[in-house]
């Protein structure tokens, strides 16, 4: 009984994926090793440009609040709580770089940074920056986000 | 002010960490001089605490120096007039029963939030006023944030300018700090931040265009040049927590009181400013 269920859900699942323009990793399935996610989000390589403005954008990852970079110059007001990302493509591997953005907490515990790929475990989470509480809870960047911000983290050489 | 922001932008890394102010400048106020950094308490986590207007740039700190330049002095000045004007059923006015605000209010903000023994509970000023206003003039209450309640709360405040915050943290207050505290390491909303983060753990630092300070609390109610008002207290915890992409507790409600307490108390030692000047 429970198995059939488990087929028939698998085949609507099946058949709901082809719809979808790309494939991908939902925030409760992403598996870490060592903080690092070996297996991209989606099977839509990263693009650079793309990253550079979830980068910078306060309505995307706004990720300049607490990281400065030297490449991006032409952005004002970089942050200064987290480390400068100039050469951080050397420090850290993509996975490894796919795994902080993804969620910092677990390379990093008690980190500051925000967990970007993570739907679940918050306290009194608001709908945005409405000070309603959140209906429905997503993830602050989506997969395909999530791959173009790594993306633009590999250029910092 | 214009000349130092650009100057900051186009260096792209506007760092240089610190509080931003000139070193060594005083906050002298018609001639009064504040203490703006002071020892911190054994219980503290830090071990000095520092007023936010250090953290402020030279323009916003010049403004508060000056009750002329203060922009939030037009709003005490309208204070003053509610003072004395009857309102409610009653037909009495605050200095009906108070007489002079300089005499009767010296010293009052200082010690907010107090505990009222009668009501049994931790009262802000707000609530000392409003009590007022519905219990002895028959009156309507004002809203917590709203301009009749934070020029009153200025006008009051502005009577223990320069005197040490001094909340008591001990006897019925220990239960109310305690709470409080635990709500100021909480970390809030979708980006998950505690006050603490971005208060304890980076106060001096840029995020992105804002210099963090220590986020005390002897500065209000403030005028902020970004609003053109005066703000409460709770209206600034609201405004944080909202952008942790929380739900921030309500203003008023026991939470933001008991919060507002321990922040007072992070601030023990700093003089009273208020109505300070902010960006
Ligand atoms: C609220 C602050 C904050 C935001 C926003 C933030 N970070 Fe971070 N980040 C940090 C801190 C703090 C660290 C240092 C790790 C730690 O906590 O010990 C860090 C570390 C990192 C590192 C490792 C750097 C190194 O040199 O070791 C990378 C890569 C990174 N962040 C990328 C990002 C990206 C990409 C975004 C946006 C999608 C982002 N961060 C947003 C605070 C932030
Ligand atoms: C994401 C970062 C962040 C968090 C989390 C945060 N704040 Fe703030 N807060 C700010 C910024 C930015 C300002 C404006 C600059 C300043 O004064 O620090 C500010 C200002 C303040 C001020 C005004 C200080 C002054 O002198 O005018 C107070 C008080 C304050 N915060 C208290 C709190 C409390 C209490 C909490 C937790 C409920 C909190 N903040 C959480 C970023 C934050």
């Amino acid at each position: 009984m429970r198995l059939a269920r488990n087929l028939a859900f698998g085949l609507v699942a099946a058949l709901g994926a082809g719809v979808a323009q790309a494939a991908e990793i939902v925030p409760g399935d992403v598996v870490f090793r060592d903080g690092a996610v070996e297996t991209p989000l989606t099977d839509q390589p990263g693009d650079p440009a793309r990253g550079r403005e979830v980068f910078s954008q306060r309505s995307q990852g706004n990720c300049i609040a607490c990281h400065a970079v030297s490449s991006l110059s032409d952005v004002p007001w970089h942050g200064e709580i987290g480390p400068p990302l100039d050469g951080v493509a050397e420090r850290w591997s993509e996975a490894e770089l796919r795994g902080i953005v993804a969620n910092a907490k677990i390379m990093f515990p008690d980190s500051m940074m925000p967990s970007f790929y993570k739907v679940t475990g918050f306290i009194r989470p608001g709908d945005g920056f409405t000070a309603k509480p959140a209906k429905e809870i997503k993830p602050l960047l989506t997969a395909q986000q999530i791959e173009d911000v790594v993306a633009f983290l590999k250029t910092l050489k | 002010m214009r000349t130092l922001i650009a100057a900051c932008a186009s260096a792209a890394l506007c760092l240089g960490a610190g509080t931003g102010a000139a070193e060594g400048q005083k906050l002298v106020i018609e001639g009064q001089e504040m203490v703006t950094r002071a020892p911190a308490p054994d219980w503290h986590p830090l071990t000095e605490v520092i007023s936010g207007w250090e953290f402020r740039d030279p323009a916003t700190q010049a403004l508060q120096m000056d009750d002329f330049e203060n922009p939030a002095m037009i709003f005490v000045d309208q204070a003053r007039e509610m003072w004395s004007t009857p309102d409610g059923a009653a037909g009495k006015s605050c200095e009906s029963c108070h007489g002079a605000v300089e005499d009767s209010m010296k010293g009052v903000r200082a010690v907010m939030p107090k505990f009222n023994e009668e009501a049994g509970t931790l009262w802000s000023l707000e609530d000392y006023i409003n009590n007022c206003r519905t219990a002895r003039m028959q009156a309507e209450p004002w809203k917590w944030s709203g301009s009749e309640m934070t020029a009153m709360t200025a006008l009051i405040t502005l009577q223990s300018r320069g005197m040490p915050v001094a909340v008591r943290i001990d006897g019925p207050y220990q239960s109310w700090w305690e709470k409080g505290r635990e709500i100021y390491y909480t970390r809030y909303g979708q980006l998950e931040l505690a006050c603490a983060n971005c208060h304890e753990d980076h106060y001096g630092q840029m995020i992105r265009a804002d210099r963090l300070s220590q986020g005390q609390i002897n500065g209000f109610p403030t005028y902020r040049l970004k609003n053109a008002k005066l703000n409460s207290i709770h209206n600034r915890f609201y405004g944080c927590i909202r952008d942790t992409r929380g739900v921030p507790f309500a203003e008023g409600s026991d939470e933001f009181k008991a919060l507002e307490l321990y922040v007072a108390s992070r601030g023990l030692g700093l003089s009273i400013e208020g109505p300070a000047v902010r960006n």
